[in-house]
């Protein structure tokens, strides 16, 4: 057996690590928490010229090819350091429908231009509040028209095109929902962004009034590719929180061995002890679902859906945790807006309810255990 | 990353494989395959007799204790090794349980500080299951606070004389050996009076008395000493050396990677997928859902974190603190479980051992046990101790009695 990353991936986490540590301290994530800019436009061409944005994206459509174990690796690390930039809704979302559903137009008209980090993309599927469902779909497509409202929209205000899931049915089935791929910068689509508990990843409402789309898979097979999509997000999402654990159990450790009170540090006070054990349990527990899901992911297994939902339900409470229990240890100094604890509790937050929340996983997790208890 | 062997771990697990099908005792498969929450029993056999046998025939073929040293009585096995055939020796594994003290614990103690002597005599016997050892650390006033313990240890010529008493000890009743830390000095710091032992469970003076447990059940012993005699050549490690060398032991214990943890999960799935409720069935109610995913992903992310310890295993690794939370999480989990368990069956939810019940008490009887999963082998708080200081390095608490001669520590309790 050897459940485990790669030596090479290992020298990979390693750089991004390292890169991100001097390109991504948290005085530039605050840059962009403070509202001096919507993202952090060198970081991204820094991630761009690292080759990150492209690492799954096969060479023919000029990625590096590389994987997704090893996009696994980055994205924890993208998490560890709360990078402001559209990479989830580019990479984990856009690329990867257009991966599953593009033709081979679509393919080479975006992913080099992901790769290189020309563009920015994102997925439109929700419209108000709710988990996903083809039920909750309103905007529709007639004609290669768009229209109605889709909101929130993750780095909505920022991305060049959009894949958007649109009604084009009304039978009541999965099959009334098609992909559209949206170039946001065209007539007829009106972004205004929204604001949110993690402004150091943005929000946008964006209304579809005769929108120019086109079509992104077969017709009625939106609601399957969507499935998809979400299910591989949901892992790479998750190796995100839980290298946002890991970092917020990290700041929870360093501060109890620094800070002193009653004349020891507070590390050595078993009720600091005992809670910084238990988010350890938390993140580690997470962190073997989630190889798991990198497994099941890298290898298309179909294992994935029920891998997915464990590794993102599992990684989505110990961000949580990990970031509430890190402010705790800190006591007042963790609630000031100088230390840094808030950013991974916002962080941990928004994430946990950014591709269906922890009860939409947990019930699908049921589903797809019964399914298979069955089988 | 993949869950295949090795060539040499496929061949290995192959003939494992063969083996434990030619060999294995079938005629218990069956019952040795039902959910076990709690200990193993055989309707119409007895564990130990038929674990004997099971243990024998292993050692015959090199399949006991399969880590240790051919010359005393293993098969100089690597640990990736032990894990396959953990895997392929399945529900027969069960039947170990008698001996599992004593290959956990205690051989690898006198593998680490007996004489050639006493390795060559007693870890044989002890891989073949022809001599069953017990543990004997825990006492009334020392649980958490192992060296803490009063039991008195006095040198008369080559001897010693054993006065006092242990509780909590598993298969005291059917051991012929214990291995026994005993005060040999109560003039100088806690840690520093202890002395290890080994003695015959036969020798005079040595009292087992079961202990009725909160459960009703009877698994543990008290165990008492009156005037025991040890022979000085029974000795593991220096006078006063016994806390470090009940370190080996201890660490023994919390090593047991791949060891099968009861969760309670599959049971709990199986239940809720069959229990009707006024609306329907449990499995479809939100509430249900909601709480059987956290479990559930709890008991995957407990399995996948034992696969990460095997594979750095199988590269030769030393593997990471990871594996400790094992017990912490399982141990609380059950409890848990069975909690809700009973909640779902309203008012019969109190109920034990009904036919008309869907699982015969199942939860019920889980639910009485489970405390004791939170406390044997390292408390939680103590296992949270251990996570705190040794993997993220905290400090350890103050020790008002660290230097304090131990006739001066004030006692009380049990």
């Amino acid at each position: 057996m050897n459940f485990d990353f790669s030596d090479e991936q290992k020298q990979m986490r390693d750089e991004a690590r390292k890169f991100l540590a001097e390109q991504c301290p948290p005085k530039a994530v605050r840059e962009v928490l403070d509202g001096k800019a919507p993202y952090d436009k060198a970081l991204w061409k820094g991630l761009a010229e690292m080759g990150f944005l492209g690492v799954a994206i096969p060479e023919a459509f000029g990625g590096a090819g590389a994987g997704h174990l090893e996009l696994c690796v980055i994205a924890e690390e993208m998490g560890r350091a709360l990078a402001p930039v559209p990479f989830s809704s580019t990479v984990y979302l856009a690329a990867e429908a257009i991966l599953i559903a593009g033709s081979e137009a679509q393919k080479q008209k975006w992913l080099p231009k992901i790769a290189s980090g020309d563009a920015i993309g994102t997925l439109a599927l929700f419209e108000g509040k709710g988990n996903p469902s083809p039920k909750a779909i309103n905007v529709s497509a007639n004609g290669g028209m768009l229209n109605g409202v889709k909101k929130p929209v993750a780095d909505g205000a920022i991305a060049d095109f959009a894949v958007v899931a649109a009604r084009t049915g009304n039978s009541g089935r999965e099959s009334d929902i098609s992909l559209f791929i949206v170039d946001l910068k065209a007539g007829g689509v009106e972004v205004k962004p929204l604001t949110n508990i993690d402004p150091t990843r943005g929000q946008a409402e964006i209304s579809f009034k005769d929108a120019k789309a086109e079509p992104l898979g077969a017709a009625g097979e939106g609601w399957s590719v969507i499935t998809q999509v979400l299910d591989r997000a949901a892992v790479l999402m998750a190796f995100e929180q839980v290298g946002g654990a890991d970092r917020a159990l990290e700041m929870g450790r360093d501060y109890a061995l620094d800070r002193i009170a009653f004349g020891r540090p507070i590390g050595s006070f078993q009720a600091v002890k005992h809670m910084l054990a238990d988010m350890y349990v938390s993140a580690t527990l997470a962190r073997s679902n989630c190889y798991y899901g990198a497994w099941a992911l890298s290898t298309n297994a179909g294992e994935l859906p029920e891998a997915a939902a464990a590794a993102r339900i599992s990684a989505t409470q110990a961000f949580q945790h990990c970031a509430k229990n890190n402010i705790q240890v800190h006591g007042g100094m963790g609630f000031t807006w100088e230390f840094d604890c808030h950013m991974y509790y916002r962080r941990a937050n928004a994430v946990a309810v950014g591709l269906g929340s922890l009860s939409y996983w947990e019930d699908a997790l049921i589903d797809r255990m019964r399914k298979k208890n069955a089988a | 990353m993949n869950f295949d062997d090795t060539p040499q771990e496929a061949e290995f697990r192959s003939l494992a494989r063969k083996w434990v099908e030619a060999n294995a005792p079938k005629e218990f498969e069956a019952e040795l395959s039902k959910s076990s929450l709690g200990r193993i029993k055989l309707a119409k056999h007895d564990m130990v007799e038929v674990g004997k046998a099971w243990q024998k025939k292993k050692a015959e073929s090199g399949w006991a204790c399969l880590h240790w040293p051919k010359e005393y009585g293993g098969r100089g096995a690597t640990p990736i090794e032990r894990v396959i055939w953990q895997q392929e020796e399945g529900v027969y594994g069960k039947l170990t349980q008698p001996f599992q003290i004593g290959e956990g614990m205690c051989g690898p103690t006198v593998m680490a500080w007996g004489s050639e002597d006493a390795k060559r005599r007693y870890l044989p016997k002890l891989a073949s299951g022809e001599e069953i050892w017990c543990q004997l650390f825990s006492e009334p006033s020392a649980g958490s606070d192992v060296a803490g313990l009063r039991t008195r240890a006095e040198k008369k010529g080559d001897n010693w004389v054993v006065n006092g008493q242990k509780i909590w000890t598993s298969g005291a009743h059917y051991s012929d050996y214990g291995l026994l830390i005993a005060r040999t000095d109560p003039n100088v710091p806690k840690h520093k009076g202890l002395t290890m032992f080994f003695l015959d469970m036969k020798s005079p003076g040595v009292e087992v008395r079961p202990i009725k447990q909160a459960n009703g059940m009877q698994e543990f012993n008290e165990v008492y000493f009156t005037d025991v005699v040890i022979p000085d050549s029974q000795r593991l490690g220096a006078v006063g050396e016994g806390w470090n060398v009940s370190l080996t032991t201890l660490m023994n214990e919390r090593m047991s990677i791949g060891a099968r943890l009861a969760t309670g999960v599959p049971e709990m799935f199986e239940f809720c997928s069959n229990l009707m409720l006024e609306d329907g069935l449990a499995i479809d109610d939100p509430a249900v859902r909601s709480k059987l995913a956290s479990w559930a992903v709890k008991s995957s992310g407990l399995k996948y974190t034992s696969y990460r310890a095997i594979s750095a295993l199988s590269k030769g690794e030393r593997p990471g603190p990871e594996n400790s939370i094992g017990k912490l999480v399982s141990g609380m989990m059950l409890q848990d479980i069975a909690t809700y368990a009973m909640d779902l069956q309203g008012a019969a939810g109190a109920l034990t051992g009904d036919s008309e019940e869907l699982v015969h008490g199942q939860f019920q009887q889980m639910l009485l046990s489970s405390p004791s999963m939170r406390i044997a082998g390292g408390t939680d708080e103590i296992l949270r101790n251990i996570i705190a200081e040794r993997v993220l390095g905290l400090p350890g608490d103050i020790r008002v009695d660290k230097d304090v001669p131990y006739n001066k520590i004030p006692t009380k309790g049990r």
